[in-house]
C-alpha cells in the first residue's frame, strides 16, 4: 500500500492566509451600492398578545422600510421539523426577545434610535420559564401539554433488580443554559426582487436558509439562492437561527423593491434574542451489586426547549441515547422528555444533548463510587463497554474498542494517582486551598443520530474546472474547525496531487449539492468521504480517458484537466451518502444502530479550589481520545483544545443569568467566558484505530471534546472537597459556597 | 457619534478589523494608534485626529507576512479567523513589549483578546514560535554582518 501523501500531516488551513491578513471577507465586510441597514423590534415581556404597535415622535418615519407579520407573501412560519415558530409576531407572543417588526434604514444611526421610539403594546400574560412548572403543566404554553417530545428507550426488565440489589444509588443532576458566543455576531444580507431572492450570510447551512425562504416567499427552487460567505464561528449558534434573520433581511429588501438590506446583530442582541444550549435535569437511579457491576440505570432525562420546537426533538434524542455513557447494563430504563417554556428557543450548540445527559451520568458514577466505598477508577472497569457488548439502544460494538486503556493512559498523563494519594492526605490539613483530580470516561456518536443521515442521502461532488484545478463542491461549511483543508487533502490524497491542485468551491446553493447541515461531527467522516468517493471517480474518468497517463506530477493533472475539458466540456463526480447495510435503526421502538461510529475518550482534570474565595482553578487537563484516524494533527488538536476551553467554561464559569425568560447577562462583560489566562496548557493526545467507513480513517471529532470536561472537573472538586454534593453547573464560585457554607447564603 | 472602529471600516474600507461586541472585552477591534494597542470600539473618531493608525492591513510587508502572521499559519493559530486580526495585534505589541515572552507572559499578554475556537493552545504556541523565529533571523543578520565586515 501506498504511504499517505497528505492525510495525516498537518497541511497549513486553506484559508489561512486570507485570515491572518485581515482580507478574509465575512458577511459585514460586504459593500453594496443601495444599501440598507435592517432592524428587529422585540417584545420586551416573555408571554402575551400585541394589541398594538406605536410610531413614536422625532423620526422621520416615512424615511423607514418597514415590516409586519401582515407583510409576509408566504408561509410565515420558519420550515424546520415543525412550522411553529413565526418569522414575526403576528399577535401572539411566546417569548421575551421575539421578533414583531422590522425597519430598514441606510443610516444605522437613526434606524438605532428608530427602533428605540417604536412602543409595542402588550397584554401579558402569565410566563411559564421553569423547567419542572412545565413538566407539571402550571400554565399550558404549546400544545394539550407543553411536550415537544417524549421517548423511552427501554432494555432488561429495570423493575426487576431493586429489591435484590446491593446498593441502590440516587441523584439528581443539572445544567444550564450556554451561549455559543460565536466571536463574530450572527447576520445576513439579502436580495428579495422579481427574479428571486438570494442571501450572504454567517451560517453553517446553506441548505436550511434556502428551505426557510423557499417556503417564506413560495418560490421554487431555483429561485433561492443562499451564498455563504467567511464565517466566524458558529459551534450549532449559526445552524437554524441564520434562516430567521435572512428571511427578516429578505422581507425587508422586498418591502424596499430589491435594494439589499444588511442585518448584522450587536453582541448583546445576539446574546439575548438567538439560541442557546437547553438546560436540563436528570435525575438517576442505579442499582449495582455487591462487587460494583451495574445491575440497572433508570433515567429521567428533561431538557427545556424554550417557546418553539426548533430543532429540540434530535437534541432530546441525542442526550438519551448517550444518557447510559459508555457502559455496559442489561436493564436500562431513559425516559426523556423535552418540553416548552417562555424563554427564546434553546438550540443546536456542539455536543447537541449530550453534554447534558453525559455530566449527570460520569458526576454520578463518582457519587456511586463515594456510596459504595469504591474507588471511581475501579467502579468504571468494571462496567466500562467493551467489543460485542450492547448500549442502550441495544446496538452491539462491532469494533475493537478499549476504554480501560483509554481510561489508564489519560490517568497516567495526568498523574492522577499519586496525586490523588498525595491530596489526600494534604487536603486533611486546615490549609484553606485544596487539590483534586478528576476524570470523565465517555462516547459521542458520529454523524446524524438513528435514520438521520440515511433521510438526508446526502450528495458531494468534485468539479475539474479550466484553471486546471479540482473544486470540492459540498454545503458543508467552513466556520473553523478546518472543513476546507480537510476536504482539499482528502480530495488531494485521493488524486494523488499536491494541495495546490485542490480548491474548495465557495458554498453557495446554486453551485454545491447539498451535503446536509455542517453539524453532528459529520463533515469530515460522513461528507468527507463522500468527496473521496467523487474524487476517485474523477480520477478514474481522467485515467480512462488516456489523457492522464500514470506516473504523473500535479502539473500533468492539471493538464489533462484542462485538456479533458476541451474534449468533452465538463468534468465532474458526485457521490451520495447510502446506509452501510450493517447499520439498522427503528425510530418508532428506539432500538438499534443509533450511530455507525463512536468516538471514545477520557478527560481527566486537575483542580485547586480556594475555600475562601470558592474559586475553582483548572491546574492541569488531559484530553486523551480515540476518533479513527487522524487526517491534520494541527487541526485536530485545534478542535479538541477550543471545544475543551467551551466546556470548562460550561462547568465552571458560563451562567446564563435569566431575569423574567430574558438573559440578564447579554454582554462578554458578566457573561464570562475563558481568557488565555484563566486556562492552563490543555493537552491533547490521540490513539488511532482506522474506522473503515471514512475518509482515511477517520471518525467524527468536532463535538466529542464539550462531553469531558464539566463531570470531569466537578468529580475533581468532589474529591478536593471531599464532598459529593456539587451536582450542577455551572459550578460558580456562588454556587459552591451554597455548598460549602448553606447558612452565609 | 462615530467610533474609530466606524471610521475604519466604513469610510476607510479597511474591513479586516473586527467587531466582536463593541464594549471593549474581545479585542477583535486591536489597532495600533500612535503605536499603543487600542481597542478601537472604545475610542470616539475625533480622538484620532491627526494621529497614526496601523490596522491589521499594515502588518504585513507587501506579500511578506509579518513574523507573527507566518506563526498563526504554520502553528494552527487562527481557525473561525474572527478574533486573529486583533489577536495578532496584541502578538505584535506584547513582543515589542516584551521580545521573548515565557508562556505565562504570553498568556497575560494575550489576556484582552477573547477566542473562541482555539483554546489559545495554538495561539499561544503561535507567539511562541514568533519569538523564537525574530531571534532566529536576528542571529542571521548577525552572522551575515560578521562575515561582511571581518
Amino acid at each position: 500500500m501506498t504511504q499517505p501523501l497528505h492525510l495525516g500531516h498537518s497541511r497549513p488551513r486553506k484559508e489561512g492566509r486570507a485570515k491572518v491578513t485581515g482580507a478574509a471577507h465575512y458577511t459585514d465586510d460586504v459593500r453594496m451600492e443601495g444599501l440598507l441597514h435592517g432592524a428587529t423590534v422585540r417584545s420586551p415581556v416573555p408571554r402575551g398578545i400585541l394589541r398594538g404597535i406605536q410610531f413614536g415622535d422625532g423620526i422621520p418615519w416615512n424615511e423607514f422600510v418597514i415590516v409586519t407579520a401582515k407583510d409576509v407573501p408566504g408561509d410565515p412560519m420558519v420550515a424546520l421539523i415543525e412550522h411553529d415558530q413565526p418569522f414575526l409576531v403576528a399577535d401572539r407572543i411566546n417569548h421575551a426577545e421575539e421578533a414583531v417588526l422590522l425597519l430598514a434604514h441606510e443610516d444605522r444611526f437613526l434606524l438605532e434610535r428608530a427602533r428605540a421610539a417604536v412602543r409595542l403594546e402588550i397584554e401579558a400574560l402569565p410566563p411559564l420559564l421553569d423547567l419542572e412548572d412545565s413538566l407539571a403543566c402550571k400554565e399550558v404554553v404549546w400544545g394539550q401539554d407543553n411536550l415537544f417530545k417524549e421517548l423511552l428507550i427501554e432494555k432488561g426488565e429495570v423493575d426487576s433488580v431493586w429489591k435484590t440489589a446491593a446498593h441502590i444509588v440516587e441523584g439528581e443532576y443539572r445544567t444550564g443554559a450556554q451561549e455559543q458566543l460565536y466571536i463574530e455576531p450572527n447576520g445576513t444580507i439579502a436580495v428579495a426582487d422579481a427574479g428571486g431572492v438570494t442571501v450572504w450570510g454567517s451560517l453553517q447551512c446553506p441548505y436550511y436558509v434556502h428551505k426557510a425562504i423557499k417556503s417564506l416567499f413560495n418560490l421554487s427552487d431555483d429561485q433561492v439562492r443562499i451564498i455563504q460567505m467567511e464565517t466566524g464561528g458558529g459551534f450549532g449558534g449559526k445552524e437554524d437561527y441564520p434562516s430567521l434573520i435572512a428571511g427578516h433581511a429578505a422581507l425587508l429588501s422586498m418591502k424596499a423593491g430589491g435594494r439589499p438590506v444588511k442585518i448584522i446583530y450587536d453582541r448583546e442582541e445576539d446574546m439575548v434574542a438567538t439560541t442557546k444550549r437547553h438546560p436540563s435535569r436528570t435525575r438517576i437511579r442505579s442499582a449495582f451489586d455487591t462487587e460494583g457491576t451495574l445491575l440497572a440505570l433508570d433515567l429521567d432525562f428533561a431538557i427545556d426547549g424554550g417557546a418553539y420546537v426548533t430543532l429540540t426533538p434530535v437534541v432530546l434524542s441525542r442526550g438519551a441515547i448517550h444518557a447510559g455513557g459508555p457502559y455496559r447494563c442489561a436493564n436500562t430504563r431513559i425516559h426523556a422528555r423535552a418540553v416548552a417554556t417562555n424563554t427564546p428557543p434553546h438550540g443546536a450548540f456542539r455536543g447537541f444533548g449530550a453534554p447534558q445527559s453525559l455530566f449527570a451520568i460520569e458526576r454520578h458514577m463518582d457519587v456511586a463510587a463515594a456510596q459504595l466505598g469504591m474507588d471511581p477508577i475501579a467502579l468504571r472497569k468494571r462496567n466500562l463497554l467493551k467489543m460485542g457488548d450492547t448500549t442502550a439502544t441495544g446496538q452491539i460494538i462491532k469494533e475493537t474498542l478499549d476504554l480501560p486503556g483509554i481510561l489508564d493512559r489519560a490517568l497516567e498523563k495526568l498523574d492522577y494517582v499519586s496525586k490523588k494519594h498525595q491530596y489526600d492526605i494534604t487536603n486533611r490539613a486546615s490549609a484553606p486551598i485544596k487539590k483534586g483530580v478528576g476524570f470523565a470516561v465517555f462516547m459521542h456518536g458520529c454523524g446524524f443520530t438513528g435514520a438521520g443521515e440515511t433521510y438526508l442521502a446526502s450528495v458531494a461532488g468534485v468539479e475539474g474546472r479550466s484553471d486546471g484545478k479540482v473544486y470540492v463542491l459540498a454545503a458543508s461549511t467552513e466556520i473553523g474547525q478546518g472543513t476546507n483543508t480537510m476536504f482539499s487533502q482528502v480530495v488531494a490524497e485521493a488524486l494523488r496531487v499536491p494541495m495546490e491542485c485542490v480548491e474548495v468551491a465557495q458554498p453557495d446553493t446554486a453551485v454545491v449539492p447539498n451535503s446536509g447541515p455542517t453539524v453532528a461531527s459529520r463533515t469530515c467522516m460522513v461528507v468527507g468521504k463522500l468527496v473521496q468517493d467523487a474524487a476517485q471517480g474523477l480520477r478514474q474518468t481522467l485515467v480512462q480517458s488516456g489523457l492522464l497517463p500514470e506516473p504523473y506530477d500535479g502539473e500533468a493533472f492539471s493538464r489533462a484537466v484542462k485538456a479533458y475539458l476541451e474534449k468533452f466540456g465538463r468534468l465532474k463526480a458526485y457521490s451520495q451518502y447510502s446506509t452501510p447495510p450493517h447499520i439498522v435503526w427503528d425510530d418508532q421502538l428506539y432500538k438499534g444502530d443509533a450511530y455507525t461510529t463512536f468516538a471514545w475518550a477520557c478527560y481527566a482534570a486537575e483542580v485547586i479550589v480556594d475555600t475562601r474565595t470558592f474559586e475553582v482553578k483548572v491546574e492541569d487537563f488531559v484530553a486523551l481520545q480515540e476518533v479513527g484516524r487522524v487526517l491534520n494533527p494541527v487541526l485536530a488538536e485545534g478542535q479538541i483544545e477550543g471545544g475543551v476551553a467551551q466546556g470548562i467554561g460550561y462547568g465552571l464559569s458560563e451562567q446564563v443569568v435569566w431575569n423574567n425568560g430574558r438573559m440578564a447577562n447579554g454582554q462578554m462583560t458578566n457573561y464570562i467566558m475563558a481568557t488565555s489566562a484563566d486556562l492552563p496548557r490543555i493537552r491533547v493526545y490521540f490513539e488511532e484505530n482506522p474506522y473503515a467507513l471514512g475518509p482515511g480513517g477517520a471518525k467524527g471529532i468536532g463535538e466529542l471534546p464539550m462531553d469531558g470536561p464539566a463531570p470531569a472537573l466537578l468529580n475533581a472538586v468532589q474529591h478536593a472537597l471531599g464532598t459529593t454534593l456539587p451536582r450542577e453547573i455551572p459550578l460558580t464560585p456562588e454556587r459552591l459556597m451554597e455548598i460549602l457554607e448553606p447558612s452565609n447564603a | 457619534m462615530a467610533r474609530l472602529l466606524d471610521v475604519i471600516r466604513e469610510e476607510l474600507d479597511l474591513t479586516g478589523t473586527k467587531e466582536g461586541c463593541g464594549e471593549g472585552e474581545c479585542g477583535a477591534c486591536s489597532v495600533f494608534l500612535d503605536g499603543k494597542l487600542v481597542n478601537s470600539c472604545l475610542v470616539p473618531a475625533a480622538q484620532a485626529q491627526g494621529a497614526e493608525l496601523r490596522t491589521i492591513e499594515g502588518v504585513a510587508d507587501g506579500e511578506q507576512l509579518h513574523g507573527v502572521q507566518a506563526a498563526f499559519l504554520e502553528c494552527g493559530g487562527a481557525q473561525c479567523g474572527i478574533c486573529t486580526p486583533g489577536m495578532v495585534m496584541a502578538a505584535v505589541d506584547l513582543l515589542r513589549r516584551c521580545p521573548q515572552p515565557d508562556e505565562a507572559q504570553i498568556r497575560d499578554g494575550l489576556a484582552g483578546n477573547l477566542c473562541r475556537c482555539t483554546g489559545y493552545v495554538k495561539i499561544v504556541d503561535s507567539v511562541a514560535s514568533a519569538a523564537k523565529r525574530a531571534v532566529a533571523v536576528a542571529e542571521q543578520a548577525l552572522q551575515a554582518g560578521a562575515g561582511a565586515n571581518p
